[in-house]
């Protein structure tokens, strides 16, 4: 049992992913080079953040064109599990594995604060009962405004793929949306940084029960 | 043969940087400009391809699949 944890030229929150995975929730994990072209025998995947390729171009575009993403997608389409955090999100955003886009924030400001989620009834584990009415996240983007055109929101919503909503909006994303997964229930991305909120000196620890509730979907992690 | 492509946020995409950059025209007194859209450039050399339909098709595979991102952006572009 074991996740991989993607890691692009420019990626910064791949040790934190695998800090969290690893020594706070006690899962094996580790880094896979961008440019390897095989998951291994990995059972889940972890797309991290941080500014891949510099965020040329668009946040994410560069990346999804690296060697490793075809098998990311391949993955994803066998129903294995994936999620992307922050630049992540961007990633499998800009790959097609998510419907949308992330574009810049209306404040035009890079926000680095700790915001309150709502905690949206999406799937089995990403939901009130598992996770809590309201979870506190940290977030540190510029680039977080979730868009989405009407058809594909009312698809979001209709399919509850929505996984979060800012209490307070700090991004001007439509809906609030702070994450949303795939309409097959298997691919996550989300702004907010869970890995950055697994022990007691960080802003909360409500991120390692969204974790848990990731690798759940493959039952890794234990109940 | 140059290629030069123009990409431009969609016309109902909300453009943060435009309506900053636009705020400032204003601020310069050029008060007559509205809808300020920020996009970019990408220019390049191509060698060996002539300017004929398959190969404005594959610059379109090109600019839908790596130069814009069509859930947001438009492109166009002159080859010449």
């Amino acid at each position: 049992m074991e996740v991989a944890v993607i890691q692009f030229p420019g990626s910064n929150c791949d040790m934190d992913a695998i800090h969290a995975v690893k020594d706070v929730i006690g899962v094996e994990a580790r880094l896979l080079w961008h440019k390897e072209t095989s998951l291994g025998n990995a059972d889940a995947v972890i797309v991290p953040g941080g500014f891949s390729y510099g965020d040329y171009l668009r946040c994410g575009a560069i990346a999804k064109v690296s060697p490793i993403m075809a098998a990311v997608k391949a993955f994803a389409g066998s129903g294995g599990p994936v999620i992307g955090i922050c630049n992540g999100f961007q990633i499998l955003c800009e790959s097609g594995l998510l419907p949308g886009a992330l574009v810049m924030n209306t404040g035009l400001e890079f926000i680095c604060d700790t915001q309150e989620l709502a905690v949206q009834n999406s799937t089995e584990h990403f939901c009130k009962a598992s996770l809590g009415e309201t979870i506190r996240l940290p977030i540190a983007h510029g680039e977080g405004n979730y868009r989405i055109d009407e058809a594909g929101l009312a698809q979001l919503e209709a399919n509850k793929q929505i996984l979060f909503r800012y209490a307070s909006n700090p991004n001007g994303a439509i809906g609030d949306i702070a994450g949303i997964r795939n309409e097959a229930g298997n691919v996550f991305g989300m702004m907010p940084h869970p890995e950055r909120a697994v022990e007691g000196f960080m802003p909360s620890t409500d991120g390692e029960k969204v974790l848990r509730a990731f690798l759940r979907s493959r039952k890794l992690a234990a109940a | 043969m140059k290629v030069t492509v123009f990409v431009t946020p969609k016309k109902n995409v909300l453009d943060p940087q435009g309506a900053a950059v636009g705020h400032a025209m204003h601020h310069l007194g050029f008060e007559s400009a509205h809808d300020v859209r920020v996009g970019k450039t990408i220019a390049f050399d191509v060698e060996g391809e002539q300017d004929t339909p398959e190969f404005r098709a594959k610059l379109d595979k090109l600019c839908d699949d790596l130069l814009s991102n069509p859930i947001i952006e438009d492109f166009r572009y002159e080859v010449g």
